[in-house]
């Protein structure tokens, strides 16, 4: 899937990846964040 | 003490630490997903009852005694999972760092910490609790006292009909008592004092008081407790000051500890670490001579991944409120240091990577102290059992910190890739905690550390938690913090 | 829609709740196939279009401690099902 110009929801995670991390990686391949939220489940 | 004869730094060192679960199964339905859901649906509630464990099964859970300390947590590693299916045998509710306390006891306790009578108890559950707990070691005479008489169940019955009431139950749904409303002062309009929000409060205070208890009881000296620093997760408050606080002093007030102030200290998961940072602070500067942290338990975590627990049809196994208390005081030559040295803080300027919070929080304070990632004997991190976890889809917490941990090991050379796993055996550990969020980060390790220190069996230990503050919906910022524990080679 | 989950557990959960409706059937997404394309940030097809420098800043630890094969493999199988 090619991200350039697309919208994106970015579920992260306190223990993996966390959303704005994301957020700054498919920002730099040209998508556009439209949600970032980060879940912790503990 | 305060002393104010001397500029002379002294080293912060950790005295004792307790640790206390309330197993609380009949609360479960009031935890904050179990009272969502059923509100929903509440034909839920039947399956929930039927999946709530026994009080000597809650206390054969091998996490439940690595908790207490009568196992290390490496002795988990000889006890094949899952862990429920496999009891402990001959196991104690009592532990060398504190106890596991039926939810009927407990009850009794958070009847004394009833000070403004929201709860109404049954007189008769009321005569028997009074009995059992004139047993305990750690409550006196003028606890029963406040025990008070009780009421009938038909004024309990009644002000559940009636009034905006949340019921109390043992056996699962046995009705003994309920948590009303305060009225007066505009409480009765305050979204803040609503018996829920009571109800949690007052099993937060309940649950830090007996951790206290028990430190002191091991340690002695309530008297000598200069400064408490809460950092659980409760908000105590009403409609002004939301979160308001100080639930130290409120656990204070019970234990002892006239001659202590307090606080409370907010972050999230990671409090209890920033908590310890502060206190040795306080100590090493010389403006107290001993400082306690404490937090009770988190009443709204019961039962948060029960529908996983239900889907594998195994007990609802989040039904303990965990709590603890962790004494910092001068050095004495024995007791575990904390190294003011190395601090390791997650700054506002980190970024949220995981790779930058565990730079921030191992491998920038270990350089500071020329030392290498497997120079750490163990590592304490989100130590949530597995077994709670994994059934709703949430993973090996500890696990994969480890494995971040460890990861920055490969990074810089110190191990090879495929050296990982070994890596997450040597330094790591099995998780064992409840998961009660900020009893859960870190500190459930501190107590085995203290042990194995004292006895010559460690060296050191580094301490992380982290904090998820982006929960609170106001900023994305994560949060963390860490210490390094060594044996105390003075003497 | 990009996910960050540490493992294929939690990875395969949400991409089935925004692909074809919420497994555990409690949320709002019960039974309602969103059909949204659903992949990890460390998958190769995503990977390749992140700045290098960037990945390496956020990503290249999380790389080695998470099993990114298992992760993608999860989604893999989720993207099937529903296609």
């Amino acid at each position: 899937m090619q991200l350039k110009g697309k919208k994106v929801i970015i579920i992260g995670e306190r223990d993996g990846v966390q959303g704005p991390a994301i957020e700054d990686c498919v920002k730099s391949a040209g998508a556009e964040p439209v949600i970032t939220q980060t879940q912790c489940f503990v | 003490m305060v002393n104010c004869s001397s500029n002379q730094n002294v080293k912060p060192v950790v005295k004792g630490v307790s640790y206390f679960l309330a197993h609380v199964p009949s609360m479960i339905r009031h935890g904050s997903k179990p009272s969502r859901e059923i509100g929903r649906d509440p034909s839920l509630l039947p399956s929930i009852l039927s999946h709530l464990e026994s009080f000597d099964r809650a206390v054969a859970y091998a996490p439940n005694q690595v908790f207490i300390g009568n196992l290390d947590p490496d002795d988990l590693l000889h006890i094949p999972p899952p862990w429920f299916k496999n009891p402990v045998p001959d196991s104690s509710r009592w532990g060398p760092f504190g106890e596991i306390m039926p939810e009927e006891e407990f009850y009794g306790m958070m009847k004394i910490c009833d000070e403004f009578q929201l709860l109404l108890m049954e007189e008769g559950f009321l005569q028997e609790i009074a009995l059992r707990l004139k047993k305990h070691p750690l409550f006196t005479v003028e606890d029963l006292e406040k025990l008070d008489k009780g009421v009938s169940l038909e004024h309990i019955e009644k002000q559940l009909s009636e009034g905006e009431a949340v019921p109390i139950y043992v056996q699962g749904d046995q009705l003994i008592g309920c948590c009303k409303r305060p009225h007066g002062g505009g409480a009765e309009e305050d979204a803040n004092l609503v018996p829920h929000i009571l109800l949690e409060n007052l099993s937060t205070r309940a649950s830090g008081v007996l951790a206290l208890r028990h430190l002191i009881d091991r340690l002695g000296g309530a008297q000598e407790i200069d400064y408490l620093l809460g950092c659980g997760e409760e908000a105590v408050g009403d409609r002004y000051n939301r979160g308001g606080g100080n639930m130290a002093k409120a656990i204070g007030e019970l234990c002892g500890c006239t001659r202590a102030t307090g606080s409370d200290v907010k972050a999230f998961c990671c409090a209890p670490v920033h908590a310890i940072v502060m206190g040795a602070s306080l100590v090493a500067s010389n403006i107290f001579n001993n400082v306690v942290l404490v937090a009770g338990g988190s009443f709204a975590k019961l039962g948060m991944k029960f529908q996983g627990h239900l889907r594998n049809d195994m007990p609802i196994l989040e039904d303990v409120l965990a709590a603890i208390a962790i004494w910092v005081g001068q050095d004495d030559g024995k007791s575990p240091v904390i190294r003011l040295d190395s601090i390791g803080k997650h700054e506002i300027g980190s970024g949220s990577a995981q790779q930058a919070i565990i730079d921030k929080l191992v491998v920038q304070p270990l350089d500071r102290l020329g030392l290498k990632i497997t120079q750490i004997d163990k590592y304490a991190t989100e130590m949530h059992n597995p077994e709670l976890t994994e059934p709703q889809g949430s993973g090996n917490v500890p696990r994969i910190n480890y494995r971040t941990i460890g990861s920055f090991a490969v990074l810089r050379n110190e191990i090879k890739r495929e050296e990982l796993d070994r890596f997450v055996e040597i330094h790591g550990m099995l998780g064992f905690s409840p998961t009660q969020g900020h009893i859960a980060s870190a500190v459930p390790v501190l107590g085995h550390s203290v042990r194995k220190m004292m006895a010559n069996e460690m060296e050191n230990a580094l301490f992380l938690a982290k904090g998820s503050l982006f929960l609170g919906r106001v900023t994305q910022l994560s949060d963390g913090i860490s210490f390094l524990l060594e044996r105390n080679k003075g003497g | 829609m990009i996910l960050g989950a540490p493992d294929a557990d939690s990875a395969g959960l949400y991409a089935e709740t925004v692909v074809s409706g919420d497994p555990s059937w409690a949320g709002p997404l019960a039974n309602v196939a969103l059909g949204l394309p659903v992949f990890h940030i460390m998958e190769p097809e995503i990977k390749a279009q992140i700045d290098p420098e960037v990945y390496k800043e956020h990503l290249e630890l999380m790389e080695i401690a998470l099993d990114v094969e298992k992760i993608a493999e999860g989604l893999d199988k989720v993207r099937k099902e529903s296609s």
